[in-house]
This record gives C-alpha cells, sequence and structure tokens, in this order.
C-alpha cells in the first residue's frame, strides 16, 4: 500500500543481478548485459520499452576503463537512449536506484533500467593497489596506504569510543555468511564460528580476514516505472517512498570516526520522505552496508535502528537475526554475498525489493513485512545513500 | 515540464595551465563567483542538492567524487556526482527539481588537463580494453578523423567549409574574456596549415584548457528570489548513440538528434531556425555542422557558406568563440556552451539551444532548450 | 547465456589482453598545500583559520566548508597532538604481506579539545609497539612529530618520519 502521496509515484517490477565471484570469464559488457536481460525477464518488459537507463559503476580503474560508464552502456541495454552514470564511491548502488527514482518521479521517463556492475579481478597485482590513487595525491598517498587501513582506523576508533569486543563484532561476519547460504547468487555463504574469525590472518589490526567481504565480480539490474504503468504488469509493485544522501567533509583526519553523521543526515532525509519517525519501530527489515563487520553495526546505529554504541548488545540477543525484531542483511551481505562494489549496492536494494515482494524464497524473512530500507557507504568515511521502499 | 531556471553562473581559469590554484581551489573561485552572482545566495542554507560531473581518470583520483563537497559549498549536504558530461549533470538538477526533491541545485564541473602528463593516453584507456585499444592507433584524433572524412563524403561540405567554421569561431573569441584560444585568422589561413590527419589541420582541433564552472538552478516557484533575470531551460534531453565503436553511426550525431527530440518534444520548440543563438559543441571543426544537421536545421553547408550562423546574422552559431576559440575543459564543456548562451541571453538576446558532446570515444551528447 | 566463473588455473586457458595504464599526473598542490609543504620543509605545521567560526584546517584549505568564505589567516598549530585512533598493518599497498606491522593512525593536533567534531588532523604513522595498538594503550597518549634531518625535508608529508610518544 503506497503512502507517500506527495511524490509522484514510483514503483519497483523487476530485478536481476549475476551470481557473484572472484572471477568471470565475462566482460563487463556481458555481466551489465545478463543482470539486465534477468530484470526485464522479471518485470515483463523488452528492451525497446524502457526509455532512460542509469549506470552505477564505482572506480574506472578497476575495471581499467576510462569513461566506463560510456563503455557499460551497450551491456547496460544503453544504446540509442538518454543514458548516465552516477557515482558516490562505495555508496554508487543506491545512488543508481535513487537516481533511477528521480529520473521517473520528475516525469522525464516512464520505464528506467538501473544497471550497476563491477570487475574487480582485472587489476594487477592484486585489486587493493587500485585503491591508493583514492587517497589526497598530496598529502596522503605518499604514505602508500591501502584500502584496509581506512577501515581499520575506523573500526578501532569505534570499538575504543563504544568499548565494543571484537568477538561481537564478528558475530555479523557468522550472521551474514550464514545467511547468504541461502541466496543461490553469493560467493562465501557458509557456517563460520566467531572463533574462525578471530583466527583468521590480521591483515591491518583490527582488520582480519573473515573481517573483511571478498573481491568480486558481478551485477546487478532493477527496472523502475511510473505507478499507473506499474499496475499494468504486476499486482505487487514496491513503492519506492523515501530517498536521501549525504556527502561529509573530504578532510576525514581532522573527524570524529566512531560514527557516521553524513549516514545519520542521508537517513533522516529519506525517513523524512517516506513519514517514518520511529525508525526502530517502522522498518521491518534492513540492509546496512557491510564490506567489513564493524561497519554493519556502525551504519545500524547511523541509520537510528540502534542507539549510539548499542548496535552490538542488539545484534549478540538476535535482535537483528533472520528471524528477529529487525533482520538485518538477509540476503548474506557484502560479506555473504560478495562485493562488486557498485553492483552488490544495488544487490542490497534488490533484496530488499524481493523481502517486499515475497519473492525471497530462502532468504524470505520470517515477519511480516511492510517497510524495508537498504542503505550504502563510500568514499572517503563520508558518504552514503538510504532507500525506503514499501510494499 | 515546469520550468527550471539558471539564477547564477561562474567559472573561473579558461586558462591552458592554472598553475597556482589546485583544482579544489578553483572550484570553490567558480562557486563563490555562482553564488553571488544569485542574489549573494548563502549555499550551506539556501542549496537542496549539488552534482559535480567528473571522471576519475581526469582526476588522476580513484573516486574524485570524495572531493566534490567542500569547495562548492556541499559538505554534509546531499552531494552526488555524474560521471558525465556538465549538461547531463543540469539535466539530473532538472530532474531533481521537477521530481519535488529540491529547489535549489547547484551544478558543477571543472577541468584540470595541465594536470595530466599522458593526456593522450589516457583518453586511449576510453577504447575498448580488449581490441580497440590493443590496435594501439598512433593518435587519439583517429575516430574524429573517421567521422569527418564520412560527414565530408556526403558531398555536401568540403575542407574550405570546415575551414570558415575554424575561422569564423576563432574570430567571434576574441569579444570573450575566456577565449584564450581566440584569433583573427581567415580561411585562406586555415587551409594553407598541414594536415595533424586528414581532413584535420591543427587548427581544426580544439585544445584542452583549465577551467571549473558552477551553475546554480532554481524551480520556477522560487527562482525569483535569486534572480530578476532568470534564464529558463524549458527542455533537456540527453543521448548516447552505442558506444561500442563499431557499431555506432559515423558521419552524423545521431545521440545529438536523439536528445534534441526530447529537448525539443519537452519544450515544444517548431523549428531550431526560431531561436537566436546556437551554441554546440565544435572541438573538432567539422563537428559545429554536424551537431547543427542533428539539432534538426537542413542545409547547413548553404547557410554556413552564406553567412547565416556569422555573429549579427540570422542565426549565430557559436558567437562566444564556440570550444575551438576557447578550449574545452573536459567534462565541463557543456557547462561552458551553457554559460555561453545564458550570458549571451543576458545580453539580450531572447533564445538559444545548447548542445553538447562527451568527445571521442563516446557518442552521448545533451542538448538544452533555453529563454530569457 | 549465462555467466561463467573462473578460477586462477583457469585463466591459463583464455586469451589475457595485458595492458598497463599509461596515466601519469602532476598534481597542483595550489595555494593551501604549497605553503603547507614548504612549512614542513622547516618543521613547522601550518593550517589555515577561518576567522568567522574559528575553524583550523590541517592540512590547510583556501576556504571554510562550513561558513563557505575564504579562510584568511595562517596559523601555526602545534606538532603535538592525540591520538585518535591507530591501526597495525601486516600487509602493503599490493597486498604483500609485511614481516613488521606498519603502524599509522590518526592525530588531533593542539589547538584542539577533545569535544570538538572536527579539528587539525593529520593522517600519519605512528611510532610505537604493535601491543600498544592491539591493547589500544596508544589511544588518546599524546604524541610529538619526529621529523627528519632538516638537509633530508623536501616538503612532503615525509619530512615528517612518525608520531611519537612524548
Ligand atoms: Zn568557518
Amino acid at each position: 500500500m503506497r503512502t507517500n502521496l506527495r511524490f509522484r509515484p514510483v514503483a519497483v517490477i523487476g530485478a536481476g543481478m549475476t551470481p557473484f565471484r572472484r572471477r568471470m570469464l565475462d566482460t563487463p559488457q556481458e555481466l551489465a548485459w545478463e543482470a539486465s536481460r534477468r530484470a526485464l525477464d522479471e518485470a515483463g518488459l523488452e528492451l525497446r520499452d524502457v526509455d532512460c537507463v542509469v549506470i552505477g559503476s564505482a572506480p574506472d580503474a578497476f575495471d581499467g576503463v576510462h569513461m566506463k560508464g560510456e563503455y557499460l552502456a551497450h551491456g547496460a541495454g544503453g544504446v540509442r537512449k538518454p543514458v548516465s552514470r552516477v557515482y558516490v564511491g562505495g555508496a554508487t548502488g543506491v545512488m543508481t536506484a535513487i537516481s533511477a527514482w528521480y529520473h521517473v518521479a520528475s516525469g522525464l521517463c516512464q520505464k528506467v533500467l538501473a544497471v550497476a556492475e563491477e570487475k574487480m579481478s582485472p587489476g594487477r597485482p592484486h585489486p587493493q593497489s587500485v585503491f591508493r590513487y583514492i587517497w589526497d595525491p598530496i598529502t596522503e598517498k605518499p604514505l602508500n596506504p591501502n584500502l584496509i587501513w581506512i577501515f581499520a582506523m575506523e573500526m578501532h576508533r569505534y570499538m575504543n569510543v563504544n568499548r565494543v569486543s571484537k568477538e561481537d563484532i564478528a558475530l555479523v561476519s557468522v550472521k551474514n555468511k550464514r545467511n547468504a547460504k541461502k541466496n543461490q547468487y553469493s560467493q562465501l555463504g557458509g557456517d563460520i564460528t566467531v572463533d574462525d574469525v578471530l583466527k583468521s590472518e590480521v591483515l591491518v589490526w583490527p582488520v582480519q580476514l573473515l573481517d573483511v567481504s571478498p573481491v568480486s565480480d558481478g551485477a546487478a539490474a532493477m527496472v523502475l516505472v511510473s505507478g499507473d504503468i506499474a499496475r499494468r504488469y504486476t499486482d505487487t509493485p514496491i513503492w519506492v517512498e523515501g530517498v536521501g544522501w549525504t556527502l561529509d567533509n573530504t578532510s576525514w583526519p581532522g573527524r570524529e570516526l566512531a560514527y557516521p553523521r553524513y549516514l545519520e543526515n542521508a537517513a533522516r532525509m529519506a525517513y523524512k520522505m517516506a513519514g517514518i519517525e520511529r525508525p526502530q519501530k517502522e522498518i521491518d527489515v534492513v540492509e546496512p552496508y557491510d564490506p567489513f563487520d564493524y561497519k554493519e553495526l556502525h551504519h545500524l546505529e547511523g541509520l537510528l535502528l540502534a542507539k549510539k554504541g548499542e548496535a552490538p548488545t542488539l545484534m549478540r540477543e538476535g535482535f537483528f537475526d533472520v528471524d528477529g525484531e529487525i533482520p538485518s542483511s538477509p540476503s548474506g551481505g557484502l560479506l555473504g554475498v560478495g562485493n562488486p562494489i557498485a553492483a552488490a549496492g544495488l544487490m542490497k536494494t534488490i533484496s530488499i525489493y524481493w523481502q517486499l515482494k515475497g519473492t525471497a524464497g530462502g532468504m524470505q524473512v520470517k515477519k511480516s513485512v511492510h517497510t524495508g530500507v537498504a542503505q550504502a557507504w563510500g568514499d572517503l568515511m563520508q558518504a552514503s545513500t538510504v532507500i525506503v521502499m514499501r510494499n | 515540464m515546469e520550468k527550471v531556471a539558471v539564477v547564477g553562473v561562474g567559472w573561473y581559469g579558461f586558462s591552458p595551465h592554472v598553475h597556482d590554484l589546485s583544482f579544489r581551489e578553483m572550484m570553490f573561485e567558480a562557486a563563490s563567483r555562482a553564488y553571488y552572482d544569485a542574489g549573494g545566495m548563502d549555499p550551506r542554507k539556501d542549496v537542496d542538492t549539488f552534482i559535480s560531473c567528473q571522471e576519475d581518470f581526469w582526476e588522476g583520483i580513484s573516486i574524485s567524487d570524495e572531493f566534490a563537497p567542500d569547495p562548492i559549498g556541499g559538505a554534509m549536504r546531499p552531494t552526488m556526482t555524474v560521471a558525465g558530461d556538465g549538461l547531463q549533470g543540469v539535466a539530473h538538477g532538472v530532474m531533481q527539481i521537477t521530481s519535488g526533491l529540491a529547489d535549489v541545485v547547484v551544478v558543477e564541473s571543472h577541468a584540470k588537463p595541465s594536470d595530466i602528463i599522458t593526456f593522450s593516453d589516457v583518453v586511449k584507456l576510453s577504447e575498448d580494453p580488449i581490441y580497440v585499444r590493443s590496435a594501439k592507433v598512433p593518435n587519439i584524433h583517429f575516430v574524429a578523423a573517421l567521422d569527418a572524412t564520412k560527414f565530408l563524403s556526403r558531398g555536401k561540405a568540403t575542407r574550405a567549409d570546415l575551414a570558415e567554421v575554424v575561422s569564423k569561431n576563432k574570430s567571434a573569441g576574441l569579444s570573450s574574456s575566456k577565449a584564450p584560444y581566440a584569433a583573427r585568422i581567415d580561411k585562406d589561413y586555415v587551409l594553407s596549415q598541414d594536415y595533424v590527419l586528414t581532413p584535420f589541420t591543427r587548427l581544426d582541433i580544439a585544445q584542452p584548457v583549465d577551467a571549473a564552472i558552477v551553475v546554480v538552478l532554481a524551480s520556477e516557484t522560487v527562482a525569483r528570489r535569486f534572480s530578476d533575470t532568470p534564464i529558463w531551460i524549458h527542455g533537456i534531453g540527453f543521448a548516447t548513440d552505442s558506444s561500442n565503436l563499431e557499431l555506432a553511426t559515423l558521419g552524423e550525431a545521431r545521440y545529438m538528434r536523439l536528445a534534441a527530440e526530447r529537448a525539443y518534444l519537452m519544450a515544444g520548440v517548431e523549428s531550431p531556425l526560431k531561436f537566436r543563438g546556437i551554441f554546440v559543441d565544435d572541438r573538432y571543426s567539422h563537428k559545429e555542422l554536424e551537431h547543427l544537421e542533428a539539432l534538426g536545421i537542413t542545409d547547413v553547408v548553404e547557410k554556413l557558406r552564406e553567412g547565416y550562423f556569422h555573429p549579427g546574422s540570422y542565426l549565430p552559431v557559436n558567437p562566444k568563440g564556440g570550444l575551438l576559440a576557447k578550449g574545452y575543459p573536459l567534462e565541463a564543456s557543456g557547462l561552458s556552451l551553457l554559460l555561453d548562451a545564458v550570458e549571451y541571453m543576458r545580453e539580450g538576446e531572447e533564445s538559444a539551444i545548447v548542445g553538447s558532446w562527451r568527445g571521442f570515444f563516446t557518442f552521448t551528447g545533451s542538448v538544452a532548450v533555453m529563454s530569457r | 547465456m549465462t555467466v561463467h566463473p573462473l578460477k586462477e588455473e583457469d585463466l591459463k586457458r583464455h586469451p589475457v589482453v595485458e595492458d598497463k595504464p599509461k596515466a601519469r599526473y602532476s598534481y597542483t598542490a595550489g595555494q593551501a598545500l604549497s605553503v603547507f609543504l614548504n612549512g614542513l620543509k622547516e618543521g613547522k605545521i601550518l593550517g589555515r583559520k577561518c576567522t568567522k567560526c574559528g575553524r583550523i584546517y590541517v592540512p590547510p584549505r583556501m576556504y571554510c566548508e562550513d561558513c563557505f568564505v575564504p579562510t584568511s589567516l595562517w596559523v601555526e598549530v602545534k606538532d603535538e597532538g592525540v591520538v585518535m585512533t591507530a591501526v597495525a598493518s601486516f600487509i602493503s599497498w599490493t597486498r604483500e604481506r609485511l614481516d613488521h606491522p606498519e603502524i599509522v593512525g590518526t592525530i588531533r593536533l593542539f589547538p584542539s579539545t577533545a569535544r570538538d567534531y572536527v579539528y587539525p588532523g593529520l593522517f600519519h604513522r605512528i611510532c610505537c609497539s604493535y601491543e600498544d595498538v592491539r591493547n589500544m594503550t596508544i589511544f588518546g597518549k599524546i604524541v610529538k612529530a619526529r621529523w627528519k634531518p632538516r638537509e633530508e625535508r623536501t616538503g612532503s608529508i615525509n619530512d615528517i618520519e612518525c608520531f611519537e610518544v612524548v
């Protein structure tokens, strides 16, 4: 039941994705094609029905192609159509859906295909090396940083300020990899224990191997259409009811990292639009961005689903389990499904869509769900994107 | 569609090498000027969303979106990047306004090609990595040359017509404050130059330039709060032909035709000839004619020869010099044409059409229909 | 059609196109960072102060992101501050294993207070033991820059070797 009457109605009527894997033979264009085809099939549309395409992809350096959106357009159905690419680092996946929303909500487009792709495997000697170029070229890059440093610094600050243990954080990894067992697209589903996490290779203390999502290739796609069209194609459209995004400043060494204030800002924007006043009471299922296990906790707090520093306690109590009060990452998240950056963010959005539609199969949460939230995060501990959907 | 207004513009640079300011400082200078132009607007209070248009490999930074917010007033605000031409960013801004999400949107784009040591190699990185890039063609203008050759082979335009475009635009640029490549040269001088690759001499090819541009958009409801002389956007469109080189159309600008169709439909345009000026991407001389054709103007070669497109004539095309005179500021190129159109209308002209292109190896363009 | 996952060894069975991107840049430091880098050469950490809100930017910016006005004053901050976070890296930037962990973190430089959400801050190496990081005793410690000898400084963030506990 659609409740937001202020904006032109926009619904999701189809979604599709490729499996996420460490390395695919297929080119970025072919991955994008596969996801797009599956999304169109689920929606019951053909490419000729689509009038606009929105592409999401994170660093061009992964695929090794400059102007990657232009290159991907051909696989994403973006031929002889309005095509553009949005980009907010790791937060891109959800931004792709948000952008598709305003393409339709503006009245400029009726049927939009949103496609996100990432192929991280081509980078040599390791995809990690690409991340050296995300830092300030003058004041940071000369220190030869790697990406995990940034997460480790934020994680340790979060642990220090909120007195959170490694054991509590590891529970997220355990939960998400367990949830991913039910997800046919997942790369790393399985049963692991807290002990496995704590005994895994130390990469950058406090980050260990099993705290981290894997390097992946993959693509995801979604079809968003205006309200009257949606009803022609499906009896169960899923409505986009709130969108929000925020970028904090570039100067991350000069600000508090224990709490993602930019996410709170983005969440408040989306909640206000969706008319959500008490997030913990009104949100039924959530997909917070979890490239690292602590990030899910960090983000649940920023999404106002737990008080500052209290997400670990709720996690321990099973509040966020698949049969808990607010199931979190029922898809298995990036930790379990894999992390082809932009595609992972759109995968989270698709997971909420399938949950609300009731077609999540083995991933379907026990409780009945009406309102779901997906979120992604990126840049230099800086960007967040939030989308609220209802059935 | 609800009309959207341009209520402020600001720019900095248009120099082949801005050596004393970083790209962030250039963004701040351009933004400060745009907010001053928009009636002294305070971006920290008056702006709802911010859009930056940039590409990683132009910046030499992965996820260059990180550097977007602070210098334009967008920190802790809804700021995002459109990895595309500035005019595509304007289209996203228009959509954010007409969807009801925002009343005021800031669109920023900048270019610092002088920071790129291996410019040609970076351009080549946009080729298909599997087989086009492996062909190792000797220079980055080869697709443009193929396109121009095909255009000329259709038998209407000649090499002399391209030289006329160069002469017209470089001369027109002398009246602009942001045209470092302006020059008073005639057609014969252009024709006397050696080919870089046929059919181009070095004068037929625009040069990259450092610049930052900020444009402030506002909904019809709030526009007059910031400007007594808003410039209206009545229609906007963008399109990609085919990003696979061998499948895209050469010799005509199909992307521009598709973009124009959408923009004209939205604005209810009957004929582009009724407009007072056209500002169109001319980073290769033949592209001006090709783009004019795609905008729906017939007999462009005849009109060029009759002087129809010259400054002060029936339908001035690039009366501020175009990219041949100003240089092309990478993803800010579309905004640089829009900037010219806004200035032109503020000087008293009624209306204008802006047509931008992302340059090779893309087949993506945007069109905006504007009036005073 | 479907997609085709590969194992590392499968790569040998398929043609692989290799390309080393030749993308090189000379980043313009600009007004703020040029002075900052020259300051480092002199053994000083220089920041810019917004006279409207009082915020001090280190590394410096020519504009205040909060007030959106130019910052108007150069100020020297202390080469001393508090460790906000610290981590120990056992991998290099290409993800090779390191025998001895490299310790890095962020430092809130003085003048600033524990109540500040934003402050003059640097990301740098911290000279301390892995134990200090692991048991978090380094958090909140006051540290001071250990400078390279003057003749070895080049106007780079690496003119500071690391921050060490006073
Ligand atoms: Zn200030």
